[in-house]
């Protein structure tokens, strides 16, 4: 056969590296984790509350002068910063402290000040307001999403296969949010909405890998008669690996599209998922099928019950 | 072998044919229009539109078309948007008293596919412009409101029955009566409970006075808090629609907020201006037997209260109300015709107009005073959590003699400018707050932004699709064909079915099918790989493909349903902008499995189904 192929015939021994693996991946997390605990995050406006205001001048504007007519007109604490372009700004005001005022209505004076102070026309691009009740639901919400996400997997998984499996796909999916999440701390990158939609949709990815890994294995547990747990698995490994690879490789294509041309609303919503699809096709190997094996799998745990007693469901899957 | 029956192919092509039919009308230009509707006393009729094309050829602005929409509205389309906006003017120059008008886009669908009901998919506020506000109902001012009412209500119940009390107070969530006698008690509390079924009445006794209690049931305090909230939507559609903003949503948000979006509009200052306001007014005779001094010293005089003007002047006014803001039925603004001031003329309904009379009547010559109020909410951050504040200014705008007795129809001046008389008489109209609101949550986009948007949203869709394009054709040629011709099929349906189901598309929407473009091309490389294997396994082509499409398909569904998992979690815990990305990637999901598992089947048993095949182009 002469077709354009990545990888022929491989067999690597992924299985024989789990132990270095695991110690690369557990310095890693703890690392993760150290920066969530000590540095937190840069949260994004969708969770601190508080306002964004984008404006689109005519001719080029100097900060100096913004942050000068904002402070002589009662905004001293706001941040204001170019965003794309030298005719387009960006000015944040800090969420409320304590004993002000929480309102909607700030925005318009600052529009109403930077417009009359502005030698031409100024173009209201956009004004994100969030007060601080919602934030903190928003944070809420957030978090059990993806408490309720890893649930529902974990069911489902434990349903179609068998607990230890599931246990490793849903390991997999914690390494793979708290690396992503952490890459977000460590760099201290912006984390709004859209970057907790990008952790969820790498849930989804991460786990869609693994299963087509457990997948294989279980297949090969029933077909292969010969061989230890470690063989079949890193042969299920190999035979998986250039869908893997290509897969992965297709969906990185399209991030980095998005990444590069999406604009700037989206940039931590891509870099998130392209954290994530990267991570999670090594989670599949090192965490989720190690964890599985760690945890016991064995043949016997696959094959077709021997004796079906009626009225049972036979699992006739390949 | 590899040969679908008859049916399942002209059912593929069934799907495929009814997805491009919906997603045809993404495909036709967006006319800038306008959109009228009828005021109240001018119904929008055949004539009318006749009059606007009169109306716009006087002023030289060419229309292409008028249209007449369900419910009574026009649709006049234009060619440019310069033209649209010139369109306005003319419609705000000479016809605005009869007609209202609210820019808008509308696709120029041929009439048969406008006739099927299919429509260009529904773009967010990110993507067309517009404003978005969170608006937060104050449940507990409804509740502490509806139990002063009661309050009241049991004072002059009691009063009625000649049943003597010594005081009643309001607080912690209940009503207290005090009574010197067990008897006037007792008499008391058998009054209340027949005359107030609602109320849950308990009696009591403290030192040496009796205590009749009566609070709100939990039942009857979420019937006032269901209320409020739809009084309050209505009250805000009412605001709302005089903005002049076509298709405006205002929609209850769970237990006690309000979401207004008004796409393409462009001023959030005025929106919130209007939204949160309170402006009410209320008539009350001037107190001119007592002496404001002695008011000032703390001496108030009862029956009395202390106001100021505008200009700061104190006065006393007497605490009976004539009419308050709730007896408006209509109001306008205008100038008065002597002085040339800016005035609100006001209607009043039956029962305010009748005491409005009787009043003015019995006092001609003496003055009456016009009290502006307005009251908000506000949170403030006390102690690291948000606490909400209620304020309240009252203010009197005019104070002048009644010269003759007055009563359904009158006029009131002392307004600052005509734009506040304007606003107040807005308010009027739309009727009050059931309950204070505040705007938790504000997201503009300008209309320049939202192009931006379009732009950069469809040209990573078309960038990224090329390169998967290209990519699966090199590494699987004649395969990686078929599957880019499923994948841009796939493209398609993910169009049709927002289109059809009228799905909102926002920016992480477009982001949300991005990435189904990335992941779908994985069922199509796991039926390739799984072909690959077989035939270096050593099986004939045909048994390969056969053997490759069957053993893939349970990976793929089970792959597939796990980020089902994860859309339908993003779905119900999400807000705006995520559920817009749930809602494409769970149709991108569902179309991908269609498309990639019996649409390239489908295409590839027509290539190698049903002969003699020596070797795969795979």
């Amino acid at each position: 056969m002469a077709h354009a192929q990545i990888l022929k015939e491989l067999n690597i021994d992924f299985m024989g590296k789990r132990y270095i693996a695991a110690v690369v991946s557990g310095i890693v997390l703890v690392i993760c984790l150290g920066s969530m605990l000590l540095r937190g995050f840069e949260f994004g406006l969708d969770f601190t509350g508080g306002t964004v205001i984008e404006l689109g001048y005519e001719q080029p504007v100097e900060i100096a002068d913004v942050t000068g007519a904002l402070t002589e007109n009662g905004f001293p604490d706001a941040i204001v910063q170019y965003f794309g372009s030298r005719t387009d700004i960006l000015i944040r005001l800090p969420p409320v402290e304590e004993g002000e005022e929480a309102s909607a209505q700030r925005s318009d004076q600052v529009v109403r000040v930077l417009g009359d102070a502005a030698p031409g026309e100024v173009d209201l691009r956009r004004v994100e307001f969030v007060g601080p009740q919602v934030g903190e639901q928003l944070r809420e919400q957030g978090g059990l999403a993806v408490l309720f996400a890893l649930i529902g997997i974990l069911i489902y998984v434990a349903f179609r296969f068998e607990w230890r499996f599931a246990l490793g796909a849903v390991a997999a999916l914690v390494h793979d949010v708290i690396f992503t999440v952490g890459v977000f701390s460590i760099f201290l990158i912006e984390f709004d909405l859209t970057v907790l939609a990008a952790v969820l949709a790498v849930i989804g990815y991460s786990l869609n890998d693994t299963i087509v890994i457990f997948d294989r294995i279980r297949e090969n547990f029933r077909k292969m008669r010969k061989g230890s747990v470690i063989e079949i698995c890193n042969r299920s490994i190999n035979q998986t690996l250039s869908r893997t690879i290509i897969t992965s490789g297709t969906t990185l294509l399209v991030l980095l599209a998005l990444y590069f041309l999406g604009g700037a609303a989206i940039e931590g919503f891509s870099l998130a998922l392209i954290i994530g699809v990267l991570v999670g096709t090594y989670s599949t190997i090192y965490i989720a099928t190690a964890m599985a094996v760690w945890l016991g799998i064995s043949k016997a745990d696959l094959l077709p019950a021997p004796v079906v007693k009626e009225g049972e469901v036979i699992d006739d899957r390949p | 072998m590899n040969r679908y029956p008859l049916w399942k192919n002209l059912l593929i092509l069934a799907v495929v044919l009814v997805g491009l039919l919906f997603a045809l009308p993404n495909l036709f230009p967006q006319d800038p229009s306008i959109q009228v509707t009828g005021t109240r006393d001018n119904p929008v009729t055949d004539a009318a539109a006749a009059e606007i094309a009169a109306a716009m050829e006087n002023a030289g602005v060419p229309v292409k078309e008028i249209e007449s929409l369900e419910g009574d509205k026009l649709l006049v389309r234009f060619t440019t948007p310069s033209e649209q906006l010139r369109g306005r003017e003319v419609m705000e120059q000479t016809l605005a008293d009869r007609y209202n008008s609210a820019l808008t886009t509308s696709p120029d669908l041929p009439g048969w596919l406008g006739a099927l009901g299919a429509q260009p998919m529904f773009l967010g506020l990110d993507l067309r412009g517009g404003i978005h506000v969170l608006i937060d109902v104050d449940m507990e001012a409804a509740v502490d409101q509806a139990l002063e009412r009661y309050t009241g209500d049991i004072r002059t119940e009691l009063r009625k029955q000649k049943v003597r009390y010594l005081t009643i107070t309001r607080d912690a969530g209940r009503i207290a009566v005090r009574f010197n006698d067990e008897a006037a008690r007792d008499e008391a509390q058998t009054i209340i409970r027949k005359e107030f079924r609602d109320l849950t009445v308990d009696s009591g006794k403290d030192g040496g006075n009796y205590f009749v209690y009566a609070s709100l049931p939990p039942q009857i305090q979420e019937e006032v808090k269901d209320f409020a909230l739809e009084q309050n939507i209505t009250t805000l559609r009412n605001r709302v629609n005089a903005l002049g903003v076509a298709e405006p949503i205002i929609a209850r948000q769970g237990e006690r907020r309000i979401v207004v979006q008004l796409p393409g509009a462009s001023d959030p200052a005025r929106l919130k201006e209007l939204l949160g306001a309170t402006a009410t007014l209320e008539y009350r005779l001037v107190d001119t037997e007592n002496d404001v001094r002695d008011a000032l010293d703390g001496r108030v005089p009862v029956g009395s209260a202390l106001y100021r003007e505008r200009n700061g002047q104190p006065i006393l006014l007497n605490r009976r109300v004539i009419v308050t803001g709730d007896q408006i039925t209509d109001a306008s603004a205008g100038f008065d015709q002597q002085s040339g001031s800016p005035a609100v003329f006001v209607n009043l309904d039956g029962q305010g107009a009748r005491r409005m009379r009787n009043v003015t009547t019995e006092n001609v010559g003496k003055p009456m005073a016009v009290v502006f109020i307005e009251s908000r909410t506000v949170t403030r951050m006390v102690d690291g959590e948000p606490v909400k504040e209620r304020e309240r200014t009252e203010e009197v705008i005019s104070v002048a003699n009644i010269l003759e007795p007055f009563g359904r129809r009158f006029q009131t001046t002392g307004l600052d400018s005509s734009e506040e008389a304007h606003n107040l008489a807005l308010l009027l109209r739309a009727g009050a707050l059931a309950a204070p609101i505040e705007i938790v949550e504000e997201r503009t986009i300008g209309p320049s932004l939202g192009q931006d948007n379009i732009d950069q949203g469809f040209r990573s869709v078309m960038i990224g699709l090329a390169l998967v394009v290209v990519f699966m054709a090199l590494y699987y040629r004649v395969f990686g064909l078929v599957a880019d011709l499923v994948l841009v099929m796939n493209l398609v349906l993910i169009v049709a079915v927002l289109s059809a189901l009228q799905a909102t598309l926002t920016m992480p929407g477009i982001a949300g099918i991005v990435l189904t473009v990335g992941m779908a091309v994985d069922a199509n490389v796991l039926i390739f790989e799984r072909i690959r294997e077989e035939i270096r396994n050593g099986s004939s082509p045909q048994a390969s493909i056969h053997a490759g499409y069957d053993k893939a398909l349970s990976t793929i569904v089970d792959a597939n349903i796990t980020t089902l998992i994860a859309a339908i979690v993003l779905f119900s815990f999400g807000t705006g902008p995520i559920k817009g990305f749930a809602v494409t990637l769970f149709i991108g999901i569902l179309t991908s499995m269609f498309t990639a598992i019996l649409g390239s089947r489908a295409v590839i048993n027509l290539i190698y189904g049903g002969r003699r095949v020596p070797k795969l182009a795979i």
